[in-house]
């Protein structure tokens, strides 16, 4: 995804659609190069992410889902999200008309880069409401600490 | 260059063009609207909102769906990438007649609501039995 998720001073609120697609048309090809895993809006299950300084949070709603099947893998730095949605659309028949099927149905697999300092082998994930959210703890050692001079 | 096509996402509390705060911005959740005989069956994405935040509402002919979103979110958070930034969906549907919105069930798990609205009895298909003579 966006190189610095989780650096703060980094606000990717406002207008982000637009200004990386912006930014993907002037300088994409030569200059300033987008995250390699960036996609476009759109995408399921939609993903917030947030960061506390211990810890960071990943929030991906995705409603409708069996928590048993759902992958959430954390690999050299990269936390892969991946699972599928049956459809329970019926067949179409002459009893039976479909006039809206807006939900994703299918399987889907959203990836993000993960900052430095996050320790992987503690993640912890919950699935409640229809959101996933996976907290991530930074490392002890790259909590801020104070320093005693003696 | 805000070009927001599919869901009408606004940012919360942003001044519009009119001047006026879109403090009450809602996203639309997706549905499938399917119809049978025996009646309308919708069914509704609305992740994140718990049970007691969910409201189903029929007004006259207007099903209203709306629903406030609550995450756990640990002290000091602060967002840096958010695909879903207002915390709240609405979505409205005119109903025709020959639903009976008093026959009405809902379930809503894991952020999926589904709704089944009947079809009034007068409406329901019927063989009409044609006399010769």
């Amino acid at each position: 995804m966006y190189e610095s998720l989780f650096s703060p001073s980094f606000n990717l609120f406002a207008e982000l659609e637009g200004l990386q697609r912006d930014m993907q048309q002037m300088f994409g090809t030569a200059g300033m190069p987008s995250s390699i895993r960036a996609v476009a809006r759109g995408a399921f299950p939609a993903i917030n992410i947030a960061s506390t300084p211990k810890s960071a949070e990943i929030y991906a709603f995705a409603p409708g889902i069996d928590p048993a099947k759902l992958e959430v893998n954390v690999d050299r730095g990269v936390l892969t999200i991946a699972g599928e949605r049956q459809s329970d659309l019926p067949q179409e028949s002459d009893k039976v008309l479909t006039y809206a099927a807006e939900r994703f149905t299918g399987s889907f697999r959203r990836a993000m880069t993960l900052p430095e300092d996050v320790d992987a082998s503690n993640v912890q994930a919950r699935y409640r409401n229809g959101v996933l959210h996976i907290s991530l703890p930074r490392s002890e050692s790259a909590q801020p600490k104070r320093i005693e001079v003696k | 260059m805000n070009e927001k096509t599919d869901v009408a996402m606004r940012q919360e509390g942003q001044i519009t063009k009119q001047g006026r705060r879109n403090d009450d911005a809602a996203l639309l959740p997706p549905v499938d609207v399917v119809e049978d005989e025996a009646g309308i069956r919708l069914t509704a994405d609305l992740p994140g909102v718990p049970n007691d935040k969910l409201t189903v509402r029929v007004d006259g002919d207007t099903l209203l769906v709306e629903g406030e979103l609550a995450l756990d979110t640990p002290e000091g958070m602060e967002a840096t990438y958010a695909e879903i930034q207002v915390p709240r969906f609405r979505r409205a549907f005119s109903l025709s007649r020959d639903l009976d919105t008093s026959k009405c069930d809902a379930a809503f798990k894991d952020g999926v609501l589904k709704l089944h609205i009947s079809k009034a009895e007068h409406a329901q298909p019927r063989k009409i039995e044609v006399k010769v003579g």
